[in-house]
């Protein structure tokens, strides 16, 4: 039970550390200064969600890992995120795509896991489901005013969802991990949860004049830690001055 | 020994580093002080927004703030729950936010407010209601970025939560 645990932990940590490490990609690159804010302060509530869910794993593990050794010196293959948070961020209409996604997905997990019998992470969830609103918001905005914009910003985000779509299946995975916690009344089901990420994704989608993809071949393996190319790279990055100089501290 | 008012008084002093108007307790980010029979001093703090830089130093300050007076043992420590809201910056907080030209969260925060349309907001400046909204996010975690339509000013507004 504390493997799963630790394992479950894990995922929503990596989710969150991954999507804001790709969100502060966009630091000082954003295509009008409000967007470059706005996803600069949505990749810091997201650091700071992955930190208190790192911090929270490392204590269900019991071996003494900190929040910083599970960021820095974990490899690809130890990763638990899901694809879509690791694609590249690609042009505007890709990268709020990715987000307005994951956040139709976030933002009633979150909520479902208010009700978990794991009190940490009840209190995690409880801070995050306040900044999880904002966020859906922002997203849904801009796909509306891409989708219902000019010929060009529409056919971007209509671009943007088609390629995203294959990944966002693995957000509703059913496996061993998720069985055994749902049992026990720790990770809400992925049925409501699916079921309020359809339909927050076809009221906005509908809003925003764009049409929904067709589910085809769903990429799956990155909650096995089976990932895209794009992951290595992202760490590389992340963890470079860890790997470089052990222990530094500053 | 020190007591816990005398410990209130000096917390007065420690400031939000990014919004230097405000200390901590009107911020209402204090949730507990204690004091030991030892004279180890706990203090009990929530975050605002999750990943808000400026906690660490907040935690640090406190320490400092508290050491110097010569309590003997300080521990600051960060619990998540209950979550911090809005409603917690008390009416002085929430005057001084006023006059350094941040409009203050008006409304009780409750999750239904932040997924409605956006709230009308007072310039800080002028008082004129004719505001709008620029971006929901500004130059911190906690703050939105709103424009005076009367006054022409640009301003923050602390986000409701």
């Amino acid at each position: 039970m504390s493997n799963a645990l630790f394992t479950y932990t894990l995922r929503l940590a990596d989710d969150l550390l991954v999507l804001s490490h790709r969100l502060s990609e966009w630091c000082g690159h954003g295509p009008v200064l409000e967007e470059d804010i706005a996803l600069t302060n949505r990749a810091l509530d997201h650091l700071g969600e992955a930190r208190n869910l790192l911090q929270y794993a490392g204590q269900v593990e019991g071996q003494g890992r900190s929040d910083d050794d599970l960021a820095f010196l974990r490899n690809e293959r130890q990763y638990r995120n899901v694809k879509l948070v690791e694609q590249p961020n690609g042009d505007y209409a890709h990268t709020i795509a990715r987000n307005f996604l994951f956040d139709a997905y976030h933002l009633p997990l979150m909520h479902a896991l208010l009700k978990s019998k794991d009190d940490q992470l009840v209190a995690i969830a409880g801070k995050a489901v306040k900044e999880a609103t904002y966020h859906l918001r922002h997203s849904s905005e801009w796909m509306v005013r891409f989708g219902d914009g000019t010929d060009e910003s529409h056919q971007r985000a209509q671009t943007a969802l088609d390629d995203l779509w294959t990944f966002t299946g693995e957000l509703f995975v059913e496996d061993d991990v998720q069985k055994e916690l749902e049992k026990a009344g720790i990770a809400p089901a992925s049925g409501p949860i699916k079921a309020a990420f359809d339909s927050t994704v076809n009221e906005v989608l509908k809003e925003a004049t764009l049409k929904r993809p067709e589910d085809g071949f769903m990429a799956e393996g990155g909650r096995d830690g089976r990932h895209t190319e794009h992951l290595g790279y992202i760490l590389a990055e992340m963890q470079y001055l860890q790997r470089a100089y052990p222990g530094a501290e500053w | 020994m020190i007591t816990k008012e005398r410990i209130l008084e000096l917390l007065d002093y420690v400031k939000d580093p990014e919004i230097p108007v405000i200390n901590v307790l009107e911020l209402g980010v204090v949730r507990q002080v204690e004091v030991g029979p030892d004279g180890k001093v706990i203090v009990t703090i929530t975050p605002t927004y999750t990943g808000c830089p400026a906690m660490d130093v907040m935690a640090a300050d406190i320490r400092k703030e508290l050491l110097e007076a010569g309590v003997p043992t300080v521990e600051v420590k960060q619990v998540l729950s209950p979550a911090w809201t809005t409603d917690w910056i008390t009416e002085e907080g929430k005057r001084k936010l006023k006059e350094f030209g941040i409009a203050p969260p008006e409304r009780t925060a409750d999750i239904r407010a932040l997924k409605g349309a956006a709230p009308v907001v007072a310039c800080p400046h002028c008082g004129s209601t004719d505001t709008a909204m620029l971006s929901p996010f500004g130059s911190t975690a906690c703050k939105a970025l709103w424009k005076c339509n009367a006054c022409q000013e640009p301003f923050d507004q602390f986000k409701c939560l």
